[in-house]
């Protein structure tokens, strides 16, 4: 058994929206190693119950790293120090005894705060319904074998596949821009022959969306890739880009 | 209450196609003036909402979360099935059929599992043409692997996330019809009751999650696709979020809730390590494909387990079922885990563990291969308990990990309350009284993409449904219900946290309610949780307002709700004298442990009747025939 944690965490507190928001301190005590990050909210939330005081708003659901709910800056990082990590699979034993733990929300103008540590990210919704999909219907599906797709097709497609959605890699670049998340995807339906038909059309539709929501610009940092708790990598982002430049010369395509 | 199944006439195989031939349909012009509600954006809320919308229905959707994209199915692992006989290992519909019959124990409904099983083909053709990355071999066919309780190899996967990636696939055909207008989505909503008019669902009351406005919505059909109630125990493998707030309070508005006992406990998850834990979290059940299952030889023997030879080593499941070994079902091996334990053969500091090992697949396979199967549960395994599961064995627990139980439905998935249906995990289903693996996702996405689009067509053309708006007085009074109860938490201001209240009824529920049952116990729970449930309304706090974003007080409003459930639950186990899947009732067992089923008395569904406040429910009967498969003591040995 490793010694329990005493740590100060310094939280980002804002009731609503339009409030304006403040670091908190709290004392956190015996705080075992086997804590993941979030027990470790609980523990202070349940304590802050008890002496009458709201406790802290975070996101979270599955807590196994794959609903991509969870997610907050950690001492400046998005997931906090160990890397492809999402908060939730974070554990304590990661901090020593007698740490400051500075944890915020993600910052970005396409992710207003809606309370404390949860912010809105309905824009990525919104780029997803822009195109992120194939457009067939139910009953028309030919049969799952009908087109073999050779594994060295299948084995990127689903690497680019398994996106959470957490925002970590807006959160973390300086430019809050969201060409990781919008690469992933497009990038899955690039490389499968199911995503031909609208591959033109759905690269110039994610990118129309974000544009729209406020996310910046893409100035090759990688520090998206590098927060990315499932390791989606900056490759998705090269190929988004020349799926764009493919897509703009394509005549037939409205954007 | 009279309980009618609806089931079609004629033989087995031909009962579906019959039932959509008779069923009366809405033309394609009319299909606009119809909206449609659906609670839930699971693979069975999200597929449902999708393939509606396609026919032209009106349909809003709506979660808790903040996007329909992270349900609770989201963290499905292992796989799903579907009788294609790629592998040409001798599968077929009838087998899917009947294994899933025989896996549940004979408890289920023939002509509904059939269903399921004979529609599975076309689920993985949807899914493929969505562009699920599924597993594939060099050739570029779909690859597939072996789940417990069966012969064949029919369970397709993505890795380990195929939940993920099936949902993924859902969520962006209904991303299509949001953007196609068809679809309206409502995120971070929470549905608090059911709006009845003239004794047919219309409608329901839901808190916007972030404002804490109530608000009512309006519709010709409602969809409930709420997902199951395995987090009434606390500790579950379910997402912290999962809750029976939406089923509990249409039983109480007169649908019908069925077969609750019947909860599926989990052999393989990561074991309780300390009090700070807030959840579980599985070791999916395709590990057993490749991981043996063992405890040492000798009770207390503390050596490392690399350090067991294999002449010191009891591998329990090859010994007691020589024919599936480490894929028994999972019930069969979670009892077989425990009584292991109990007898003083577990691992680990608690000794409530087993070891499962896979040494001998990676010294057969080699490292990658096992990493490119499983390469993210390992990863999940190895941060949660700080041990490198390629170096040595994982340890495991059962856990609670789904329910079969769930509000009563016909045929067509239409609860006993007209214009109501239940979909997925919710309902009680196709499961009796035990699933075999990846068989959730199968039933999810049966019922979202193939079921209810014809079935809630049927009650849209065959009913008389008169124009009902939300300022019909119905949806003022229910939300003024609604509003009440919220309120009244607010008041208690007591000085318990409502997440204490749920640990200890956790405790309760997995105590008697858990892994082996019996009657005194059973009682006990009941007093207990009524006692519990008392202090609660009186020691309870929530601070803050309704009037807000609010998570301490969504919480609370959940736990009330599992403690009026988990004494209904108990008195489900109660009544059911019997032993049959992941009910176990300690007084029915055969003399090596395996559970007795009693069918002269219980060959059937009990589905609850709410009858009032502080009243007792009447328990229903709904009797089950089986024309096709007899039904015989399950043996996996
Ligand atoms: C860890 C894990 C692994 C699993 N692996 C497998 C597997 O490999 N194969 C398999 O077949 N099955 C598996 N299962 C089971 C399977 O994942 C579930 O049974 C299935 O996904 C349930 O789907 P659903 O659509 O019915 O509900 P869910 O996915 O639970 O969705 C419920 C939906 O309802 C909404 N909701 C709930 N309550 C309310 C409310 N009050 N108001 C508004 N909205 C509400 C939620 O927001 C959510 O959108 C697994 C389960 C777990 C826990
Ligand atoms: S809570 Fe689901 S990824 Fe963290």
């Amino acid at each position: 058994m490793t010694a329990k944690l005493n740590l100060t965490l310094k939280v980002w507190r804002q009731v609503h929206a339009k409030a304006k928001g403040e670091f908190k301190t709290y004392k956190v005590h015996d705080i075992s190693p086997d804590m993941s990050f979030l027990e470790m909210l609980d523990e202070l939330n349940n304590e802050l119950i008890r002496k009458g005081e709201e406790p802290v708003a975070f996101d979270h659901d599955c807590r196994e790293g794959i609903c991509g709910t969870c997610g907050m800056m950690i001492n400046g990082q998005a997931h906090g120090p160990e890397r492809l990590t999402t908060t939730c699979q974070l554990h304590m034993r990661k901090f020593k005894n007698g740490d400051t733990i500075v944890i915020e929300p993600w910052r970005a103008r396409a992710f207003p705060v809606l309370r404390d540590l949860v912010v809105d990210r309905g824009s990525f919704d919104r780029i997803q319904q822009a195109g992120g999909y194939t457009s067939i219907n139910v009953g028309n599906a030919p049969d799952g074998n009908s087109v073999p797709i050779p594994k060295t097709q299948a084995d990127p497609a689903f690497a680019s596949a398994t996106c959470l959605g957490c925002g970590a890699c807006v959160a973390a670049c300086k430019n809050a821009s969201a060409m990781l998340f919008v690469g992933a995807k497009v990038s899955q339906f690039a490389l499968l022959p199911q995503g031909q038909p609208e591959r033109a059309q759905r690269a110039l539709s994610m990118v129309a969306q974000m544009d729209e929501e406020a996310f910046g610009n893409c100035t090759n940092t990688y520090e998206c890739e590098a927060a990315c708790p499932v390791g989606i990598s900056v490759d998705n982002i090269a190929r988004l880009n020349r799926e764009y430049i493919r897509a703009s010369v394509c005549s037939n395509v409205m954007p | 209450m009279k309980l009618d199944a609806r089931i079609p006439s004629g033989p087995l195989d031909a009962k579906w196609d019959h039932c959509k031939n008779e069923m009366k349909l809405v033309s394609p012009t009319n299909k606009r003036k119809f909206d449609i509600i659906v609670v839930g954006t699971g693979l069975a809320g999200a597929s449902a909402a999708a393939s509606l919308a396609e026919l032209g229905y009106n349909v809003k959707a709506f979660c808790f979360q903040d996007s329909p994209r992270r349900a609770h199915s989201i963290a499905a692992q292992g796989g799903i099935n579907a009788a294609k006989n790629y592998q040409n290992d001798g599968d077929s519909v009838y087998r899917l059929f009947y294994e899933t019959v025989k896996g549940g124990d004979f408890r289920s409904r023939e002509a509904n599992v059939y269903r399921l099983a004979s529609v599975s083909g076309n689920i993985i053709d949807q899914c493929v043409a969505q562009g699920v990355p599924f597993a594939r071999e060099y050739g570029g066919t779909l690859a597939n692997r072996t789940f417990g309780g069966v012969q064949v190899s029919r369970t397709f996967y993505a890795r380990g996330q195929t939940g993920q990636q099936l949902l993924l696939g859902a969520y962006g055909s209904m991303n299509r019809q949001i953007q196609l207008g068809r679809v309206k989505m409502f995120p971070r909503r929470e549905m608090l009751d059911l709006v009845m008019v003239d004794g047919v669902a219309r409608g329901i009351v839901v808190r916007n999650l972030v404002t804490g406005e109530y608000e009512t919505h309006a519709a010709h059909a409602v969809l409930l696709c709420t997902g199951g109630y395995g987090n009434a125990y606390y500790l579950a493998t379910y997402a912290k979020g999962s809750n029976v707030t939406a089923a509990w309070r249409c039983y109480k508005r007169g649908a019908a809730f069925a077969n609750l006992c019947y909860t599926q406990i989990h052999p393989t998850c990561i074991p309780v390590t300390g009090d700070h834990q807030s959840k579980l979290t599985l070791m999916s059940e395709s590990l057993r494909n490749d991981g043996r299952v063992w405890v040492p030889k000798n009770p207390g023997d503390l050596r490392s387990p690399n350090e067991v030879p294999d002449t010191d080593r009891d591998y329990y499941l090859e010994r007691r079922y020589p024919s599936y070994g480490n894929m028994v079902p999972r019930d069969v091996a979670s009892r077989a885990a425990k009584e292991r334990c109990d007898s003083g053969y577990g691992v680990g500091s608690s000794a409530k563990a087993v070891y499962l090992d896979f040494s001998d697949a990676i010294k057969r396979d080699g490292v990658a291969s096992i990493k490119a199967k499983y390469g993210n549960l390992f990863d999940m395994y190895a941060k949660i308990t700080d041990e490198d599961p390629y170096a040595s064995p994982m340890r495991i627990y059962p856990a609670i990990h789904y329910t079969m139980g769930g509000l009563w439905v016909d045929y067509n998935l239409e609860s006993t309350i007209p214009g109501l249906f239940v979909l997925g995990e919710a309902n009680f289903s196709d499961h009796g009284a035990n699933r075999l693996g990846a068989s959730a996702l199968m039933q999810g996405l049966a019922d979202g993409y193939f079921v209810a689009p014809y079935t809630v067509g049927h009650h849209l053309a065959s009913r008389k449904l008169a124009k009902v708006g939300t300022d019909h007085p119905a949806f003022k009074e229910t939300m003024y219900n609604a509003k009440d109860r919220v309120e009244k938490i607010l008041k208690v201001n007591g000085k318990r946290t409502s997440d204490s209240f749920h640990r200890e009824l956790g405790i309760t529920l997995w105590d008697y309610v858990g892994m082996a049952r019996n009657e005194a116990g059973l009682k006990k729970a009941m007093e207990k949780i009524r006692t519990l449930r008392d202090e609660f309304w009186q020691n309870v706090k929530v601070l803050g307002t309704g009037d807000s974003f609010n998570q301490n007080l969504e919480h609370a409003g959940r736990v009330a709700d599992f403690l009026e459930f988990g004494e209904l639950l108990a008195r489900d186990a109660l009544t059911r004298n019997e032993s049959c899947g992941g009910h176990f009732r300690e007084e029915y067992q055969t003399p090596d442990n395996d559970t007795l089923r009693d069918d002269t008395n219980f060959q059937h569904v009990a589905a609850w009747e709410y009858t009032g406040e502080g009243k007792e429910p009447i328990r229903n009967v709904e009797p089950l025939t089986f024309d096709e498969v007899k039904p015989i003591q399950r043996s996996y040995v």
